[in-house]
């Protein structure tokens, strides 16, 4: 999509931004101990740190990325908000307290609380450290998105500096500050996705969603002469060629110098030409956006309804709506999703986003994305239920979640801060549903990336909340990666550096190899988000989450329920939960498609691990700490004698 | 220091009761949410009939999984808390 930059929204993103990093300063005078550091000395209020789990929580991918999933595969993006609460049940019910009790500072301190094996410290600091990278992608990707519209700067650039701020924060003041900015960030999103929900309820439905400052595109629809299944004329357009792929036949047209392409129908034997959204590269690198430079701006924000039925008739657009109002009048009508298809014609690498009429029924359904229903194939529903046992698996297994239950001072406080977590993100995944198909009818959506579904939608109410939106979206993501790049700093310098290779090294040194960690991780997340550009945010979070529920959880779920379980189980078990998830992902179709290959020739159809992985890992430690119960047997008599 | 808890807790001789209580409550969730996977993979069908107030069964079941959750960690905090204080001494408690 072609952005300006948004003075007003520059002015609020560089306020709120200064204000991060003035509380970040703030908070390093106070930062003296490692225990400081990493865990904000155990002394955060509950109320806070629910608010805070809740903002370390709500990430890109979250407030990004299912709204955007949403907008454009309606309900299977409202999985990802059922899965994602669903998670937090684990975490409460079974882990929350436990590990409080066993808590130090990590994941790994936790887990090797029992055993202090240096086979499990250094696995778990192994699996910490790519559960987080795998979090931290969502996120930079997630950064670069958001800094397009809001300062018209590449994407790479938002990348780079979300990066650098992070860094800086994370650097000076650890496990404090970062509580602090996710606590103001975590109750700012609520309030302002609220607001957000209240506009799309009182602005109702429109089959032309215009804007004030730009009207909405009103697409052309041809009436072309065919013979044998090619076009010969279509009115004044003059045609150039013809394209058959997987099915869909697409038109390039010329008119006044300007080529355009357009989708061919056929529908009840009469044939119509419906025009699309177009990017077509030349040899040079350079890209033509619906047939014109980029500065002419041709390239339009999409997302409709071509029929909207209101009490049984059929209206042109709707009053103000009630919240069931709105979601039962979209499960009525018609939504226009766009779909990608992407083709070679003369040698120009082509990308066309078609119009694809979607009954309401459907879109209010899952199905569009995950295939359930009627014909879907056994690897379609698989991956489905892979999905869900992720999102539900994977919550309470996530290490930067999991540090903060050692920020509050006992275990009633702990469970506290959960609850009130759950209640907090409850409500907003609840307001995604809302927001993500009020992006869908508004058109505000961006066809080449989902995840700015929410801050456009917010654009199209005014520049002020878009600014507000945007700047609390960024320190969305500067919260996440933050506490991201705290778990992965103490995974390093803790886990790996002091408990595994033994480095001895005093309080003031461990927290600056912690220091020094952040930067390393932080530039590597840098380049990683760069890379993964144009990908839906949830979906690359899902991933984490597979590999979290993998790793971490049998392990975890192992040591405080089996009484039995051994450290070369755990160990063990955190291998193959990392193997076999990363295996799977991998050698996913969407990672063939990131290889430049054919998806079809993919080894297989699975893009979620853990229907595999997490039985596996489960197996693994159940077998091995069998297996090694005369070694557990000996060093408990040892200990005793 | 790193091998000591950021903040020392007491003993909590409700620990094990609570821990039941939560493993109780775990499988009460699942059994719901794994309903709500069972139908969208065995009777997709199902998910599209309409409900109440012009909604169908996902978009119900799906509100419905969110506010569940909620209410069962409200539940749980209400009985952990009168296990800790039938079960322990008011110090215990604040440690």
């Amino acid at each position: 999509m072609i952005y300006g930059v948004s003075y007003i929204a520059l002015l609020f993103f560089i306020v709120f931004v200064s204000f991060v990093l003035w509380l970040s300063f703030y908070f390093a005078r106070k930062t003296k101990s490692a225990a400081s550091y990493y865990a904000a000395g155990g002394q955060i209020h509950w109320a806070v740190n629910g608010i805070a789990f809740a903002g370390d929580y709500l990430s890109a991918a979250s407030f990004l990325g299912i709204c955007g999933m949403i907008a454009s595969v309606g309900f299977d993006g409202f999985l990802y908000s059922i899965g994602f609460l669903a998670g937090w049940v684990v975490a409460l019910f079974l882990i929350a307290e436990p590990l409080k009790r066993l808590g130090k500072y990590t994941f790994t301190d936790a887990l090797n609380s029992t055993f202090k094996s240096r086979a499990v410290t250094l696995t778990a600091a192994i699996s910490t450290l790519i559960v987080s990278i795998f979090y931290l992608i969502p996120q930079m990707v997630g950064a670069g998105d958001l800094v397009t519209p809001l300062l018209g700067l590449p994407h790479w650039v938002g990348v780079v500096l979300v990066g650098m701020v992070v860094i800086i924060i994370v650097a000076s003041a650890g496990m404090t500050s970062t509580t602090y900015v996710q606590f103001i960030k975590g109750g700012l999103l609520i309030v302002l996705s609220t607001i957000l929900t209240i506009y799309i309820l009182k602005n109702g439905f429109t089959l032309k969603p215009d804007h004030k400052d730009q009207p909405y595109h009103e697409f052309a629809i041809l009436s072309p002469e065919v013979a044998n299944g090619k076009v010969v004329r279509a009115e004044d357009w003059k045609v150039v060629s013809q394209n058959e792929v997987k099915g869909k036949n697409f038109v390039k047209l010329e008119k006044g110098g300007v080529e355009r392409w357009f989708d061919l129908v056929k529908k009840e034997e009469k044939y119509t030409l419906t025009e699309a959204l177009s990017i077509s590269e030349g040899d040079n690198g350079s890209k033509l956006y619906n047939g014109e430079p980029k500065s002419k701006a041709k390239f339009y924000q999409v997302g409709h309804m071509s029929k909207i039925i209101v009490d049984g008739k059929e209206v042109n657009r709707s009053g103000p709506v009630g919240p069931f109002e709105f979601l039962s009048t979209i499960e009525k009508s018609e939504i226009v999703r766009f779909s990608e298809t992407k083709f070679t014609d003369n040698g120009k690498k082509v990308t066309v986003y078609s119009q694809n009429i979607t009954s309401g029924k459907d879109f209010m359904l899952p199905g569009l994305k995950y295939k359930i229903g009627k014909g879907a194939s056994v690897w379609s529903r698989l991956d489905f239920i892979s999905l869900m046992l992720a999102l539900f698996l994977g919550t309470a297994a996530l290490p930067h979640i999991l540090i903060r239950y050692y920020t509050v001072k006992s275990q009633r406080d702990a469970r506290k801060s959960t609850i009130l977590a759950i209640a907090a993100i409850g409500a907003f995944y609840v307001l995604t549903l809302f927001l993500g198909l009020g992006a869908a009818v508004n058109g505000v959506l961006d066809v080449e990336s989902s995840n700015m579904a929410a801050p456009l939608l917010a654009r199209a109410f005014g520049v002020v909340l878009f600014s507000v939106i945007s700047a609390v979206a960024f320190a969305t993501i500067l919260g996440t990666v933050a506490g991201l790049i705290i778990a992965s700093s103490g995974a390093i310098a803790h886990d790996l550096m002091d408990s595994y290779m033994k480095l001895d090294l005093s309080d003031e040194k461990k927290v600056r190899a912690g220091k020094i960690s952040a930067f390393a991780v932080g530039v590597f997340a840098i380049a990683l988000g760069i890379l993964f550009k144009g990908m839906n945010v949830s979906f690359l979070v899902g991933w984490a989450f597979s590999i979290a529920a993998s790793a971490n959880l049998p392990a975890i779920l192992f040591l405080l329920f089996w009484k039995k379980t051994t450290a070369k189980g755990i160990a063990w078990s955190i291998i193959v939960g990392i193997v076999s998830s990363l295996g799977i992902i991998l050698t996913s179709p969407t990672m063939w498609d990131r290889y430049g290959l054919d998806t079809a020739n993919a080894i297989h159809k699975l893009d979620n691990p853990a229907i595999i992985s997490f039985p596996l890992a489960v197996i693994t430690v159940f077998l091995v700490s069998l297996m090694s119960q005369q070694i557990r047997n000996n060093n408990t008599e040892q200990f005793k004698a | 220091m790193l091998h000591k808890p950021a903040a020392e807790t007491g003993i909590d001789n409700a620990a094990k009761k609570k821990a039941r209580l939560g493993v109780w409550f775990f499988f009460l969730y699942l059994f719901f949410y794994a309903g709500f996977v069972a139908i969208g993979v065995l009777n997709y069908e199902l998910l599209g009939q309409e409900v109440m107030m012009g909604l169908n069964l996902a978009i119900i079941y799906g509100f419905g999984l969110i506010l569940f959750a909620v209410l069962l960690g409200i539940l749980y905090n209400y009985l952990c808390s009168r296990y800790e204080d039938d079960m322990n001494d008011k110090e215990e408690i604040q440690s």
